[in-house]
């Protein structure tokens, strides 16, 4: 069954964004993005106060096969990174939407948030 | 796409299937890592029918393969044992590379996948002078069990002769049509084991009961990169001779009168010169990765195979450099310059590769 959130706002290649009560955003892949990867061995993350574009390059996935390239899905400026996955990078396979997320920022235009896709586009995305 | 006897096997498994040279293979069934370490402390069971296997009948077999395989098939030819080697062009450019198979005086050779049709004719147009008939065996698929548990394993397989205890490394014997050898792609000990299609379902079977676990492509080309294993097409092609691919020692020119194809070429290089393949190991954080450009004091190389090592937990790799280079160098991941250091490229491995 896929795993899916329903809180979550998505980009076609694989990343989510979660508005949070604070109006940041945090950001991470999905479960069936971490499931296609497989066993990921190594994460590099933007610096704390980097400025993105949306759909720009932000992070580096790597798993033992390949290394893929994680999207911003809004522009912003990074405000904090998960630290943890630079020893711990397995917990983007165990805990794709909570442990393993990437990295939160100060969108600084939330309305891109509408060109995301909804929970349930995602699913179709997935499907294909 | 072909698929291997097994092919409904490994779905029924779980495996996530992909295209390999045009065979849906599994490349993991759970997870490569948990894969990888069932290999180095238990044992593992892997599917490998994809790759080419070859009889061959009548005429002047040992004749044929002195011609044709750069390594001296006379070290094998009265014994029951396997060679492994290259298969050259004129030119010394690798075609391939091979092991060969002799027990009862029969002879059995494994080569690639992706090179099973250039190799085929290969084959056929030289076996024409020596009256050698060369058959191709799709009936065939192969089983590898691994790890250091593998014989136990494979011994409380009902079916399995046990004589196949007794094999040393690259020993081997045939059981009517199947041939057991003491060979493998994972430096662990283990067996190889060729079998008719038909018998390959129920010894697949037995062994998964008698606990081998079944590891998907993923991890065997981990443990291969472990054992420091050059994988034909990526770590050299046809536009790389023996002596830049750490493959020196399977050139066998002990014998003067033996004339192998590739052998002028060979003599022709200076290997004084030539570039040499190495291990890397990654000392920063990172992955090492195909195509990296690699520099050192006195000179550059590129990254072949490059992998995460789930037995020593870091960045490894093969490359191929100039000469010239001592104990460190740099790789160039995302133009950021990261430290790397060359090593023998038998990172982890525990058998030996020649009788």
């Amino acid at each position: 069954m896929k795993n899916i959130p329903g809180d979550l706002k998505f980009l076609s290649s694989h990343e989510w964004a979660r508005v949070e009560s604070d109006g940041t955003i945090t950001i991470g892949i999905s479960d069936h993005a971490q499931n296609l990867l497989g066993d990921i061995v190594f994460v590099e993350l933007p610096e704390v106060g980097q400025a993105l574009d949306a759909e720009a390059d932000a992070a580096i996935v790597e798993s033992v096969k390949a290394a893929s390239d994680l999207y911003s899905p809004l522009s912003g400026e990074v405000i904090e990174i998960n630290s943890l996955l630079e020893d711990q990078p397995e917990i983007v396979n165990s805990s794709p939407y909570e442990d393993g997320w990437f990295f939160k920022l100060t969108p600084s235009d939330m309305g891109e948030l509408d060109n995301l896709l909804s929970p349930e586009d995602y699913s179709e995305v997935c499907e294909d | 796409m072909n698929k291997t006897a097994l092919n409904i096997s490994h779905i029924e498994l779980g495996a996530k299937m992909v295209n390999f040279s045009n065979w849906e293979m599994p490349i993991s069934y759970t997870s490569l890592i948990e894969e990888h370490n069932a290999v180095r402390n238990t044992a593992g069971i892997f599917d490998v029918s994809h790759m080419s296997i070859f009889d061959f009948d009548g005429g002047n077999q040992v004749a044929f393969f002195e011609k044709i395989f750069a390594n001296d098939i006379k070290k094998i030819s009265r014994d029951n044992k396997a060679i492994y080697g290259a298969l050259l062009n004129e030119d010394g450019g690798i075609l391939d590379d091979l092991i060969i198979y002799h027990a009862n005086n029969k002879f059995r050779l494994i080569s690639n996948c992706s090179t099973r049709d250039q190799n085929r004719e290969w084959y056929e147009k030289h076996a024409v002078e020596f009256g050698v008939k060369v058959i191709e065996r799709s009936d065939m698929g192969i089983l590898a069990i691994q790890g250091p548990e593998a014989m136990n394993k494979i011994l409380a397989i009902k079916e399995i002769d046990a004589e196949a205890n007794n094999l040393e490394p690259f020993g081997c014997m045939f059981d009517g049509d199947r041939l057991y050898a003491k060979t493998g792609y994972t430096g662990e000990d283990g067996l190889e084991l060729i079998v008719p299609n038909m018998a390959i379902i129920d010894l697949w079977n037995q062994a998964l009961k008698v606990g081998c676990v079944p590891i998907g492509l993923g991890a065997r080309d981990t443990l291969r990169l472990e054992a420091g294993l050059n994988l034909y097409g990526n770590d050299m092609t046809i536009n790389n001779h023996p002596y830049e691919s750490n493959l020196g020692w399977t050139i066998d020119m002990s014998d003067e009168n033996r004339q192998f194809i590739g052998k002028d070429a060979l003599l022709a290089i200076d290997q004084s010169q030539s570039q040499k393949m190495v291990g890397i190991i990654l000392r920063d954080r990172g992955i090492l990765r195909s195509g990296y450009e690699i520099i050192h004091e006195q000179g550059k190389g590129v990254v072949l195979s490059g992998s995460f090592s789930p037995t020593l937990q870091s960045s490894i790799g093969l490359a191929r450099i100039d000469q010239g280079y001592q104990e460190n160098g740099k790789v160039f991941i995302r133009n950021k310059a990261l430290n790397i250091e060359f090593v023998s490229p038998r990172f982890i491995r525990k058998v030996k590769m020649q009788p």
